[in-house]
């Protein structure tokens, strides 16, 4: 190998090149793949189409996510076009002797839940979904993005995509987080800082104190909405706190082979004097509780802050304009204060257990507001249990909330979970986009602090007011 | 699944001066239930398209029959959001060819390549004389050559050049697909798997 510095990002892509195109992308070695039951149907029929098998079936794994019920889920799915797709992936996934956690499995929840909780997601390896926040496996030092159905095809029959390979950006953010700011703030900072499209074309490493001193479910946050600013992924270095997450899951390696992989992840790290195509700095202690106002989750702002006005935006008037008007706001007001009707906490950004601990922190000895209809919904079977076992299913149920079954929910209102029209939600997941929760609905972005500050006053609340 | 061959388009164009067209509003995720590729140019823009009630929104440019043709004309980052290739499908589907925008989403982007739909990157000072060209003649015709890289609005005789990858245009021009290339180095890619670390 060569000595020069290099990248993270350089070093895990350039071990899984298998061939370089001359004028063309690289092909590209893809080390894990997760398949769901809403994009990756139309992949199989395009194998049967051209009388291909599955080359790898042990690298793929699927489970239920997208459409499924957080309600009843013992019961026949009622939807029967969601119903048929569940089918299909079931038939796919044993004709092709591919894993399958279907729903009624232990294991089912939110791809990017389970395969981490697994052991499935490694560092350093290549990771696709047909899903964009595939990016979320990159808190593990993964190479993890999104693919569309022809790509989910192309790696069951060859194990590999066709990559052009992006430019690099590297985002530091260090010195010391206030009280009440999560890394779901962090992530809603930046991407207000570099806008919807602003890493579009690059692959993001995040490095700094402020995610050296993060927990991996935080880590997976930020990594998850990297997609959000255009990213084709983000990732961070593993380090010990990486280690430790993965030492003893399921499909983690044990013995001699933890202590080779061992060392060869401690080799993935950006070396001293590798070089960026561009790199911003951010200073952790500017970050306050964040929650969005528009709809993209580039339009995002400290909460105690106002709403721009379409001076102070670089960026077409005519559409910051129409988002407005969707949202029912105002330039130059705001957001403390405004009434809310629904909260939701969980989804692939902020389903998992740390997510409802502070959820509860808030929660605990107060009661739901009475105008809230909130949706506590865990990312896997796993963070239900958690949930149980740690009480903070008895907190919820005092505070009035209830507890639903795990699944993608109402990220993307796929099954019944879908926020009204014209209804407000203030919603732990990743897009704010118009109707992404349901025809008409308007979302706010924000972590589960603020979710359970605003499910528990019934508006949007500054949750460092209710921190003791 | 090999698509149609994409060489000289000559087309009316369809004007959406929109930033951030994102794949929730191309095709919204409640009609992603299909396990075929059929019928998704029905939902296309669907709720910026119909009411609740299903009747069509008068002031959407899809329901205004002074505006048609195989070229779709979107504002900066068109395609962000979901990786759902539904979105190049429904786009596909509904008729167009080719999508001209000054930046779009890398998902999106690659998704409509691979389906045989083919996304022109414009400066945005050239989309704005393609906006322009298109209000003073809803009838206004672009072309767009593939094998020279050029997109030319004919009225004015105003062109650029626009970028793709020689293999990616290639395979447009001549309709080949990315499984056809991968399958014909399948023993390469099993023994490179097969020393892998994972």
């Amino acid at each position: 190998m060569s000595s020069k510095p290099s990248t993270l990002f350089d070093k895990v892509w350039d071990a899984h090149v298998v061939r370089d195109i001359q004028d063309g992308p690289d092909v590209f070695l893809i080390d894990r793949h997760f398949i769901h039951e809403v994009t990756s149907p139309v992949a199989f029929l395009g194998l049967k189409n051209r009388n291909v098998g599955v080359m790898f079936p042990e690298r793929t794994f699927a489970t239920a996510d997208h459409n499924t019920p957080t309600i009843n889920q013992h019961l026949p799915v009622a939807d029967p076009l969601s119903a048929n797709q569940l089918k299909a992936l079931e038939e796919n996934t044993q004709k092709h002797g591919i894993s399958h956690w279907g729903l009624g499995n232990p294991k089912n929840g939110i791809v990017h839940v389970v395969g981490p909780e697994n052991g499935i997601t490694l560092p350093g390896m290549t990771i696709v979904c047909g899903d964009s926040h595939t990016s979320t496996h990159g808190a593990f030092g993964c190479i993890a993005f999104g693919i569309g159905t022809s790509e989910v095809e192309m790696v069951l029959a060859s194990q590999c995509i066709m990559q052009p390979k992006p430019k690099k950006m590297r985002i530091n953010v260090n010195g010391e987080m206030h009280k009440g700011v999560t890394a779901k703030d962090v992530v809603l900072f930046i991407i207000s800082k570099l806008t919807a499209a602003g890493a579009t074309g690059y692959f993001v490493e995040y490095a700094g104190s402020v995610f050296e001193s993060m927990s991996m479910e935080g880590r997976m946050t930020v990594c998850n909405m990297s997609i959000e600013m255009g990213a084709r992924g983000g990732m961070i270095a593993p380090d010990e706190t990486t280690f430790n997450y993965i030492k003893g899951r399921e499909k983690a390696p044990t013995g001699q082979a933890w202590d080779d992989a061992l060392a060869y992840w401690k080799t993935l790290k950006t070396d001293e004097g590798a070089t960026f195509d561009i790199e911003y700095n951010f200073d952790g202690a500017e970050i306050e509780p964040m929650i969005t106002y528009g709809t993209n989750p580039g339009m995002g702002m400290g909460i105690t802050e106002l709403i721009p006005s379409a001076e102070d935006i670089d960026a077409g008037k005519a559409s910051f304009a129409k988002s407005l008007q969707y949202m029912g706001f105002h330039e130059k007001e705001p957001m403390l204060g405004k009434q809310i009707d629904y909260v939701f906490i969980g989804s692939c950004t902020n389903g998992r257990i740390e997510d409802f601990r502070a959820f509860a922190s808030i929660v605990k000895g107060r009661k739901k507001a009475e105008n809230v209809t909130a949706w506590v919904v865990p990312g896997s079977h796993v963070v239900e249990a958690q949930i149980r076992e740690e009480g903070i299913y008895d907190i919820l149920i005092e505070a009035g909330f209830e507890l639903r079954q795990p699944g993608c929910s109402a990220c993307l209102a796929m099954n019944d979970d879908k926020i009204p029209a014209g209804k407000y939600a203030v919603s732990t997941s990743n897009r704010n986009f118009e109707g992404r929760q349901g025809p008409g609905a308007r979302t706010l972005l924000a972590s589960p602090l603020v979710a359970a500050a605003a499910a528990v006053t019934g508006k949007v609340t500054d949750p460092r007011t209710l921190i003791a | 699944m090999a698509y149609d061959k994409f060489t000289v388009l000559t087309s009316s164009a369809v004007p959406l001066p929109i930033e951030n067209v994102d794949t929730d509003q191309i095709i919204p995720a409640r009609f992603l239930k299909a396990t075929t590729r059929e019928g998704f140019g029905d939902n296309l823009f669907r709720d910026w398209r119909y009411n609740g009630d299903d009747s069509p929104k008068a002031d959407f440019v899809l329901n205004n029959p002074i505006y048609s043709g195989k070229i779709l004309v979107g504002g900066k980052n068109f395609g962000s959001g979901s990786s759902r290739e539904h979105a190049a499908w429904a786009i596909y589907d509904y008729g167009f060819r080719c999508v001209v925008s000054s930046f779009f989403a890398d998902i999106f982007k690659n998704n409509s390549m691979n389906i045989g739909i083919l996304p022109v990157q414009v400066s945005d000072a050239f989309l704005h004389k393609v906006f322009s060209a298109i209000e003073a003649d809803p009838n206004a015709a672009l072309e767009v050559n593939l094998p020279e890289q050029t997109i030319t609005i004919l009225a004015t005789g105003e062109s650029e050049s626009f970028d793709i990858n020689g293999y990616k245009k290639h395979n447009l021009v001549n309709g080949f697909d990315d499984i056809d290339y991968l399958q014909a180095m399948k023993e390469e890619i099993v023994a490179f798997a097969q020393k892998s670390r994972y």
